[in-house]
């Protein structure tokens, strides 16, 4: 056993002390027909030899192209003291503070995770953490139904399409889902239809409990946000924001421009890619919404001697208490990874969360002079952070070639938005204060010989 | 002596002091955010603390002091699983090669890890005796969403859909109830029997042409196997409904019950319970899915698909409509499933069935310890947990299983989840795990026994427990009635000061 610490001795003990010969006992109950033998599995693996197993399949992967691959998930400098302090076993290895007294470290965390949050976002009411941007998302949309008494949210085309699908999802139980369309055309193209959306909420017989809107939206573009939070307001609905954490030491926060809720996926913060998680669902609102908003809250308050302490506060929302009447069925959260966006935050500070932010636009400014010289321009005029979309012929087939030759370029955005042809031949680019001159110079000429000579490149 | 530091901390925002901290990241050029137009752009800074990193790095390990942890004791939390998070697990999904691949890198240069879930969907398989297995959902309760959004599609598919119902015994985890307001059925909640197994009758009063789910935990969370498994099963399926098993238990039963060859039609699994991945204060967990023949469809997409090459893709978008969609972004928690592979690698078949064996041997004898001083409702032999309750010791002295709960904080221990599940009179849900040596379950029980000896002589020594604690029982009312969820301080506290 390879983290078991009993002897043969003290499983004799065990039993003897249990009056049985064998453990076998004390499966008796378990009906002899459904008794399992045995798993069919590998034999155990001594460490040594799971180690090189496990760098082998890590080997397999390639993690060392130049990317210029965002699209929710986004490389940053993590600074060193992140992974330090969240690998102290008192961190990971504690369970969900339900004893205030013995867990005032991981209950403390929290709060100052809420109360960073709380400040990036400007609003109130920050929930512990939720499983991804995507789940966060649809709470999100939930929570509007809830407070509206509303069953019909509305959500922009330009909200990434996996929170689109998770929203899709989680609404099968009996609520409504109406996408709002992009612009075509002209300088708002790749942004959400303000026109559309007014007609979407005038609906008859259809009130709309939610509008969901992106800042920036999915093809790194800057949405009108205050205009589509006043149109949701004026019918009644609540305005939510899909926000990306680092933007908002730069861009304007959803407190700023009136949304009720802020979801969005907090990976950025220092957080790995890993594949697809563990990332960290970012959920808040406004002071009103306080007893809608699922998930745990941390609150201050003192202790029977007065001292300041944290507790796990407001409760009743949950499911171990309300069980069906809970705002949501959610129980683990990802508490660790607010703790290192938390590190990350303190460690980096406002003014260097803005350096990291204004670094990314500077890169992607250069990215697009380089790219457009390569005979790949911007598809949309208007204003982007990091991120944005070029026009290259045959996407697909391009970014399959590139790969060959060291540039991860970005997505194909016909992989993810097959319904909308204005992007059948689109790439979605981002850089960050990690990308390098050298990597957009790579990135440049070797699409530069793709566009070209895509003959040549086909025949490779 | 404490069992955690003694040093309350202040926080980062008292900590701030303007001007500090500098020097992560290059400063770009002035102009850079020129071509954003004003309207867009944040006018106030985000008051974010300014801190240099010896002072951050401070900060968090002394608030980690304050913890009480795996890594620091025994931790006998019924229901959750509390057992070693292995060492090279953290090391292996650290590797470079998981660590930095992008979730939407193209299948060809994610080889390593679309193998790496592949055969952990084959393990778990193995280990539930279902047909396939997701690995999306990000924890137990999403888990638990995804089986029963899949029930829902089932019977939809069939045209049947009359079935708005999900039975769950009034044992059961709260998410279960939980789950099913959340995918739109109402709930139904069946008493349990005087055994502590399902109410046979009851049961089957409530099943009908309405039900659509029954959730069951089993080995239940009283931590009993549930014998009428098959019957039960079979009046399930006879009535046109699907049969859901919580995993939260699965550390019992491994290599001894395989819920789908039993005839459960879906099921989650907890990899932070059974597979050891970290709970992390509170998560992150992964809540992977089985399902045998009749969901199959249904899974959540993409699902890793393997080619005749002996490659490995992710399936694509709309490769096959009956599926229920997505749960989350991206593939799923990948990072913490790399953890639970090499456990299960490291324990292999033999290994995970003594996982089971020692677990239930371990809790069996430590029932038999406890119940030298306090009541055991259900007096058989138990799974990989028990109840015990101090239901006699409240009658006689007043101390309730709360204040026992928090005199062990004083003894040197984490309490053992309590007061759930509610149908146990001051109960106390026990489970050791598999990691815990024979010595460390006298100890525990020792003190156990010590406390239950106290109540009976200085009943007011346990009711004002913990005694040794950084801080004494928390004023949870006015942390309620008045929240205070975003930095600013409180007047009338006491403080900590910074050192």
């Amino acid at each position: 056993m390879p983290y078991g610490p009993h002897t043969a001795g003290d499983r004799e003990r065990m039993l003897a002390a249990l009056g049985i010969a064998s453990v076998d006992d004390l499966f008796a109950d378990i009906p002899e027909a459904l008794r399992a033998s045995h798993l069919d599995l590998p034999e155990p693996e001594p460490e040594l030899e799971l180690a090189a197993r496990l760098q082998r399949l890590a080997g397999r992967n390639r993690t060392d192209l130049a990317s210029f691959l965002g699209a929710g998930v986004y490389r940053h400098w993590t600074p060193a003291a992140v992974d330090q302090i969240l690998l102290r076993g008192e961190w990971y290895t504690a369970y969900t503070p339900y004893q205030p007294e013995i867990s005032q470290g991981t209950l403390q965390s929290i709060y100052e995770y809420e109360s960073l949050i709380a400040e990036l976002v400007d609003l109130d009411v920050v929930s512990a953490s939720h499983y991804d941007g995507a789940a966060a998302t649809a709470e999100a949309g939930l929570m509007t139904c809830r407070a509206t008494r509303r069953s019909r949210v509305l959500v922009s085309k330009a909200v990434h399409p996996h929170y689109r699908a998770t929203l899709a999802a989680y609404f099968g139980g009996g609520l409504e889902l109406d996408d709002i369309p992009l612009v075509a055309d002209g300088e708002a193209a790749g942004t959400t239809d303000l026109a559309a959306l007014e007609r979407l909420l005038a609906e008859d017989g259809r009130p709309v409990a939610g509008v969901i809107a992106g800042q920036p939206n999915f093809l790194g573009l800057l949405e009108p946000m205050e205009e589509i939070g006043r149109l949701a307001h004026a019918a009644g609905a609540l305005f939510v924001s899909v926000i990306e954490p680092v933007s908002l030491a730069v861009l304007a926060p959803p407190g700023a421009y009136g949304a009720d809720i802020a979801a969005g996926e907090g990976q950025p913060l220092g957080i790995a890619p890993q594949y697809g998680g563990p990332y960290l669902g970012l959920l808040a609102s406004t002071d009103a919404l306080v007893r809608q908003i699922p998930g745990r809250l941390v609150g201050m308050t003192t202790d029977v001697n007065g001292k300041r302490a944290f507790v796990m506060t407001l409760r009743a929302r949950e499911q171990d208490i309300r069980r069906d009447k809970a705002a949501s069925n959610i129980c683990t959260n990802q508490a660790l990874l607010a703790l290192a966006a938390s590190v990350y935050l303190a460690t980096i500070g406002p003014h260097g969360l803005r350096d990291v932010a204004a670094q990314g636009a500077a890169r992607a400014a250069r990215l697009e002079t380089a790219l457009a010289a390569a005979g790949a321009p911007r598809i949309h005029p208007g204003p982007y952070l990091n991120e944005f979309a070029v026009r290259v012929p045959d996407a697909r087939a391009v970014h399959r070639r590139l790969i060959e030759q060291g540039v991860l370029a970005g997505l194909a955005l016909a992989d993810v938005l097959p319904d909308e042809p204005s992007l059948a031949d689109a790439l979605l680019v981002c850089a960050t204060e990690v990308t390098t001159d050298d990597d957009i110079a790579l990135f440049a000429s070797a699409l530069s010989a793709e566009i070209a000579a895509p003959l040549s490149g086909a025949s490779r | 002596m404490s069992v955690v530091g003694e040093k309350l901390q202040p926080t980062l925002f008292e900590r701030s002091r303007p001007g500090r901290g500098e020097g992560k990241i290059p400063h770009p050029p002035k102009d850079a955010l020129d071509r954003i137009p004003a309207a867009a752009r944040r006018t106030t800074p985000a008051a974010l603390p300014e801190l240099n990193e010896p002072e951050v790095v401070r900060h968090y390990v002394n608030l980690s002091h304050l913890n009480y942890a795996i890594d620091t004791g025994f931790y006998p939390l019924g229901s959750c699983t509390m057992k070693f998070n292995p060492k090279l697990n953290e090391w292996a999904a650290r590797l470079p090669g998981f660590a930095n691949l992008h979730p939407l890198a193209p299948d060809e240069i994610a080889q390593g890890s679309l193998q790496l879930l592949w055969e952990l969907e084959q393990a778990l398989v193995e280990i539930s005796g279902m047909r396939a297995v997701t690995l999306q959902p990000a924890a137990g309760a999403q888990g638990e969403l995804c089986g029963i959004l899949m029930i829902r599609a089932y019977h939809r598919s069939r045209d049947d859909t009359g079935r708005d119902e999900v039975l769950v015994p009034d044992s059961s985890h709260g998410t279960n109830p939980a789950t099913a307001s959340m995918a739109g059925f109402k709930t139904i909640t069946i008493p349990s029997a005087a055994d502590g197994g399902v109410d046979l009758e009851k049961f089957r009063a409530a099943l009908g042409p309405r039900t659509a789910a029954v959730m069951i935990t089993n080995p239940s969370t009283l931590g009993l196997f549930e014998k009428r498994i098959g019957e039960l099963l079979d009046e399930v399926h006879a009535a046109g409904a699907l049969a859901y098993m919580d995993g939260a238990n699965l550390n019992a039963i491994l290599g001894r019950f395989k819920p789908g060859e039993a005839g459960f039609d879906v099921m989650h699994f907890n990899v932070h319970k059974t597979f050891s991945t970290p709970h992390g204060g509170g998560g992150p967990g992964a809540g992977p899915v089985g399902v045998g023949e009749r969901l199959l469809p249904f899974l959540p997409a993409p699902r890793v698909l393997p080619s005749d090459d002996g490659r490995f893709r992710l399936e694509r978008l709309d490769e096959r409509p009956t599926s229920i969609g997505r749960l989350r972004s991206f593939v799923g928690n990948t990072g913490v499933l790399v953890r639970a592979y090499a456990y299960i690698r490291a324990h292999g078949g033999t290994g995970l069935r003594q996982v089971s064996d020692d677990a239930v041997l371990a809790a069996n004898y430590l029932k038999k310890r406890v119940g030298e001083a306090y009541d055991i409702p259900f007096d058989r032999p138990c799974k990989h947990e028990f109840v015990a309750s101090a239901s006699g010791i409240k009658h006689r002295t007043g101390v309730r299983t709360l204040d026992i709960a928090k005199r062990l904080i004083d003894h040197g221990y984490h309490p053992p989840t309590i007061y759930f599940p509610l149908t146990v009179d001051e109960g106390m849900l026990i489970e050791p795990t598999e990691t815990e040596s024979v010595e460390t379950l006298d100890a525990f029980a020792d003190a156990l026994i010590a406390i239950a000896r106290e109540a009976e002589t200085d009943p007011d020594l346990v009711k004002s427990a913990p005694h040794t604690a950084p801080v004494g029982r928390l004023d949870e009312a006015t942390a309620a009635r008045q929240p205070n969820l975003r930095w600013r301080p409180m007047a009338g506290a006491d403080m900590p000061c910074p050192d």
